[in-house]
């Protein structure tokens, strides 16, 4: 996948969990929790939808890495490339 | 009409999932009803066929209202009867119907007695005919609605209309919360529980589990609140008069912040019987659906002690408000590493701070401490859970 396959995968994903949030209006450097106030459920099926769309699977001790849109795309092109 | 809260005394019928003439069966969703805290799926509890509805899409009605009539499975049919209740502004009678339901002269007058609404009652007797002793066990369980209030009820709402579901929402959040503050004697414990041996076993269990049947660690502190109301029952309950009614299912509430304001505390089902992967998924589901507007009646009347936490916002101990007519609330504040002495040395250790209030007129310190004790004692053995 290229890397604007991905973001856009990840969007999706976290439209799934805030349905509500514009993807428009994220700021790909601060914390995805603060701006679409997810808690560890919504984590949790994000981390899910990353494993159904972008067939990877994030271990629970990666999670601290991914705070930021820039993180999460930054960390699944890696594996997708590895 | 269900009653779905503490407060509520009326709800606008939004739609019907099943027509006159269909076929239903115990569980099935045959309406979706609005109320000020949320849409809630109406189920029906016994098999039969819908026979006839008596309130129209849009109507707000009062609480107690039959909505519908059901045939149950070798009932003969009932007469036709008048047409359905018109949507809004006019509330229909309540319970009207009622001439229709089978049940004894002696178990009617009961009802009218208990301020319980036979339609929403199981009959045990014979082709469902509702008796004395279900009257009875209806009125102590609380599963029928009570019948509704005397007085008009409050502003009304908008029907159909969502625009304001915030707003609705704190009304009611503050109807029950005023409530249970002005009647409930509410005492508060605090225990610190040590949580790495439960942290460790969930890593463990996440580590082998494929992405989508990964644990989350509330559902091991749901589980142990479930076990623990084992040893002290006194606390699955419900205050309904001026006694503690015992519940006999554990069907613990979760408190669920939903997105954009506003909470709903809805039940697990038997929380207690559930395994891991049931207890998660069931979770999953519940958020899910609370998020979406999409709960069921008995979600939101079966809870018997509700648990809320917030951890996730760095909050250290939360003082909860009970939920009338629940009698306990459990409170968990956020996991965090503390130091922690064992045999006289400092060790860096996982905490969370848990919180009990409860209701004094059922309950007192010690009683609540053995509970708190036993959530302790279950979360260091997570493997028994």
């Amino acid at each position: 996948m290229t890397r604007d396959e991905i973001t856009e995968a990840v969007l999706r994903a976290l439209s799934d969990v805030a349905p509500e949030a514009d993807p428009a209006t994220l700021r790909p450097d601060v914390s995805l929790r603060d701006q679409l106030d997810i808690d560890s459920m919504d984590l949790l099926n994000f981390v899910i939808g990353i494993h159904e769309q972008v067939h990877v699977d994030i271990p629970e001790a990666d999670y601290a890495r991914l705070q930021t849109l820039d993180e999460v795309v930054d960390y699944l092109v890696g594996k997708t490339a590895s | 009409m269900p009653t779905l809260g503490a407060d509520m005394s009326v709800g606008t019928l939004m739609t019907w999932l099943k027509q006159p003439g269909e076929t239903v069966a115990r569980g099935d969703i045959i309406a979706v009803v609005h109320t000020d805290k949320a849409d809630v799926e109406v189920e029906v509890f016994t098999n039969g066929v819908l026979e006839r509805v008596l309130v129209e899409p849009g109507a707000e009605v009062p609480v107690g209202t039959v909505l519908a009539v059901i045939r149950e499975d070798g009932a003969p049919a009932a007469p036709p009867s008048a047409a359905p209740a018109p949507a809004a502004p006019a509330a229909p009678a309540p319970a009207e119907a009622g001439a229709h339901i089978a049940i004894s002269p002696s178990a009617r007058h009961l009802a009218e007695e208990l301020g319980v609404d036979p339609a929403l009652i199981e009959g045990s007797g014979p082709g469902g005919r509702i008796q004395r002793k279900d009257v009875e066990a209806a009125a102590a369980a609380g599963e029928a609605a009570a019948a509704p209030p005397p007085a008009p009820p409050p502003a009304p709402p908008t029907g159909l209309a969502v625009e304001d579901r915030n707003a609705a929402m704190r009304r009611a959040i503050a109807a029950a919360m005023s409530r249970s503050k002005r009647e409930i004697p509410h005492f508060y414990l605090g225990q610190t529980i040590h949580m790495s041996n439960a942290i460790a076993w969930l890593a463990q269990e996440n580590l082998r589990r494929p992405v989508p049947e990964r644990l989350l660690h509330g559902v091991l502190l749901l589980k142990a609140i479930a076990l623990a109301l084992r040893e002290v029952p006194e606390l699955n309950a419900v205050w309904q008069g001026e006694e503690l009614v015992l519940r006999e299912d554990i069907n613990v509430g979760v408190a669920i912040a939903l997105r954009g304001g506003g909470l709903v505390a809805p039940a697990i089902h038997r929380t207690d019987q559930l395994s891991m992967d049931e207890l998660m998924h069931a979770f999953r589901d519940l958020v899910s659906r609370a998020r979406s507007w999409s709960l069921r009646s008995s979600e939101m009347t079966d809870p018997t002690i509700t648990v809320t936490s917030l951890g996730e916002r760095g909050v250290e101990t939360v003082f909860g408000v009970i939920f009338p007519p629940q009698v306990a609330i459990v409170g968990f504040g956020t996991l965090v590493e503390r130091p922690w002495i064992s045999e006289g040395q400092v060790l860096i250790c996982p905490v969370v701070n848990a919180s009990l209030s409860a209701d004094h007129r059922v309950t007192d310190g010690h009683r609540a401490s053995a509970f708190l004790a036993a959530i302790d004692r279950l979360l260091q053995e997570p493997d028994e859970l």
